[in-house]
């Protein structure tokens, strides 16, 4: 693995802060509704994304996951201007303001959404380290799910072909404790999701999802076990979402608490932490990434609110491949 | 007589059925210590405990299959999906099993299950989540589908589903459970397969079923300040179809549009189409005109969606057409 030095740390302080505020910005604007619909935050698993990241090739790695997904494609290199834009529903989007929130898209920097059909997206993932392989592209799929999203039939089907094919994915399970207000405790009979593993006999375990070292450590194992043609890792990350399912959750499944108790380890404190300890930035240095990373997330804001509103026909010339498509009319 | 809300509505109903009933259970996602994802189980679990009011893990397929192999043992299930968009993920189970078990065990396993849930669009949710289905499952022989549009008409429908020795899919709305509607405190049912008249009037007849039907309120109200009298049907059961009510109406008003949330090849409103140019072809004084959402997944910008969704102005458009003004 590359070596995390002082570069690295600094990126991923930006990175994560980042992250965080972009999405803070999103439930501000969602709250005035300019943005609509369900909205899934990040918000606490960031350590995640960034340490993942570490460890993939992003000129070829591909990267999958379900409906809490505006961060990852920014971190995969798609311009945050255009993600924000999407949420607007505008023109400028990701998706030309189709998909919205839970269907970010940018297949160009290796991120194929973004689904909003729990379990819908680990076939999916399977089936992209299946083209890799076929091509012969050396080439490796990172595919998130949830918690919840692990006792879906979709799971245990696509494990079992990807071991038995040795398809070059590393399937990751971002547990953050719950599915919507469902806890893990309550969905099986013992809560160690990495022990799904076993069963196909695919290598698996559990990851500090709180820390980004940790995180790149374990995924670079599981990327390199895939590309030397060893086939799939399953990696239960230990996370946590500090706000709501989406938006409407009154929260009644956990204590305030409990919230404050994974606050206490949060990835980005504990990045800074470091930054401090080891002298790699001074207390000014970090207030000129705080900086940075307003301007950006008002930068932004000032794309998608100035976007114009997609023409009425995209909705119908990006449904099929076919240009002359004979749509049936709805009304008159 | 008293108001109440859709969802309450639906938990009445639920929770009337299973006191007289033991073999009654709800299972779902979310439906007990939640409430329901959109609070139509509330209180549910408070009064009938956890081994009748049962949360699932997100796992539609086994979920809905273990509904059908109890209800070929002695079950008489609700199964909530938490939207029909998710059914999909257990249809297997409904179409292949629940609504094919008693004709081919020929006639020895009947299959009284509800499957219950939204259906239909419900915002800025985009295509995943703002299917309408309800003319697949019609499509189905074996099924019941029921759509109904008011607290009333929920409550009343719901009991008798519950009470069906049959399969019944049951579609909500998330934009219908918060309306609210007079619902008597005492008993009622109302039968599956009846329509129900919701405005008499002369000049044109116009079918619709669900929360859509709102749009077709709006621009009968419009219209009758200009002085055209719509008569308004509510399907309410969309299989068996109460083609009496529809017929009936159109030799009256010799005029039909269809109003239908749904895509426009092949759905609920194709199929009376054809029924009444069958049975009334001499009695219709124009082209049946018919209104559904576009031939195209749902689209998450607002202005799109707003064009993709059928509204009052596209029922006065077509009104008007069928009446050549
Ligand atoms: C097949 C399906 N069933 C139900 C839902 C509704 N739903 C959306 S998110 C969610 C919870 C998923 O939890 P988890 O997998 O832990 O992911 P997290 O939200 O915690 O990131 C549910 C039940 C859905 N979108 N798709
Ligand atoms: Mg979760």
């Amino acid at each position: 693995m590359e070596k995390i030095t002082k570069e690295v740390y600094l990126k991923w302080y930006e990175d994560m802060l980042f992250w965080r505020k972009f999405e803070d910005k999103l439930a501000a604007v969602y709250i005035q509704q300019k943005v609509r619909g369900f909205l899934h935050l990040y918000n606490g698993q960031e350590a995640v994304l960034a340490g993942s990241l570490h460890a993939m090739d992003l000129s070829k790695d591909k990267m999958i996951t379900a409906y809490r997904n505006h961060v990852q494609p920014i971190g995969m290199g798609v311009d945050p201007k255009k993600v924000m834009a999407e949420l607007y529903g505008k023109a400028t989007g990701t998706s030309q303001g189709l998909g919205g929130s839970m269907h970010i898209f940018a297949p160009e920097q290796g991120f194929y959404g973004g689904h909003g059909i729990v379990g819908g997206q680990i076939p999916l993932g399977a089936g992209l380290a299946f083209a890799d392989k076929y091509f012969k592209r050396n080439a490796v799929t990172l595919c998130y799910m949830g918690d919840g999203a692990v006792r879906q039939g979709s799971l245990h089907e696509t494990f079992n072909m990807a071991m038995n094919w040795k398809l070059p994915v590393v399937f990751i399970c971002e547990n953050n404790g719950y599915a919507m207000g469902t806890s893990v405790e309550r969905t099986a009979n013992h809560t160690d999701i990495w022990k799904l593993g076993l069963g196909y006999e695919m290598p698996c375990g559990p990851v500090d999802g709180m820390n980004p070292v940790k995180v790149a450590e374990a995924v670079h194992e599981a990327v390199e076990r895939a590309r030397r043609g060893d086939g799939p890792t399953f990696l239960e990350m230990k996370t946590y979402r500090y706000r709501g399912h989406s938006m409407s959750d009154a929260q009644h499944y956990r204590t305030k608490d409990e919230v404050e108790e994974y606050k206490k380890i949060d990835p980005i404190n504990q990045v800074k932490e470091i930054l401090l300890e080891k002298q790699y930035a001074t207390e000014e240095e970090i207030e000129e990434m705080d900086q940075r990373v307003k301007d950006l997330v008002k930068e932004c804001e000032k794309f998608a609110e100035e976007s114009p509103y997609p023409e009425k026909n995209v909705m119908y010339d990006t449904v099929y491949e076919q240009e002359d498509y004979p749509f049936l009319p709805h009304k008159l | 007589m008293r108001t109440i809300q859709f969802r309450e509505a639906v938990a009445e109903a639920m929770s009337e059925e299973m006191r007289t009933d033991d073999s009654i259970y709800l299972m779902g996602e979310e439906v007990a210590e939640y409430n329901g994802a959109y609070k139509a189980s509330k209180g549910m679990l408070d009064e009938f405990g956890a081994e009748r009011v049962i949360d699932t893990p997100i796992a539609e397929l086994g979920f809905a299959g273990i509904g059908v192999g109890s209800a070929m043992n002695g079950n008489r299930p609700i199964i909530e999906f938490m939207t029909f968009n998710f059914a999909l993920v257990g249809i297997d189970q409904i179409i292949n099993n629940a609504a094919k078990m008693r004709q081919m065990s020929g006639g020895q396993l009947n299959i009284p299950i509800v499957f219950r849930g939204p259906t239909a669009s419900a915002g800025q949710l985009a295509a995943t989540h703002s299917q309408a289905f309800e003319s697949w499952f019609a499509n189905c022989p074996g099924l019941k589908v029921v759509v109904p549009s008011n607290p009333y008409d929920a409550k009343g429908l719901l009991k008798t589903a519950i009470r069906d020795d049959d399969p019944v899919i049951f579609m909500e709305s998330e934009q219908m459970y918060g309306d609210k509607g007079e619902v008597p405190e005492g008993e009622y049912t109302i039968p599956l397969g009846v329509a129900d008249i919701k405005r008499e009037g002369t000049d044109v007849t116009i079918v619709s079923f669900g929360k859509i039907i709102k749009e077709a309120y709006k621009a009968a109200d419009e219209l009758a300040e200009e002085g055209i009298s719509c008569e308004i049907i509510d399907l309410r059961t969309v299989r068996p179809m109460d083609h009496d009510a529809i017929l009936t109406s159109v030799k009256k008003t010799n005029r039909l549009v269809i109003l239908e949330e749904a895509w426009p090849f092949g759905n609920v409103a194709t199929e009376i189409v054809y029924q009444v140019q069958a049975q009334a072809f001499d009695y219709l004084d124009a082209p049946i005109q018919k209104i559904n959402t576009a031939d195209t997944p749902a689209p998450y910008s607002p202005v799109l969606l707003e064009e993709w969704l059928p509204n009052k102005n596209d029922v006065i458009k077509a009104v008007k057409k069928v009446m050549y003004k």
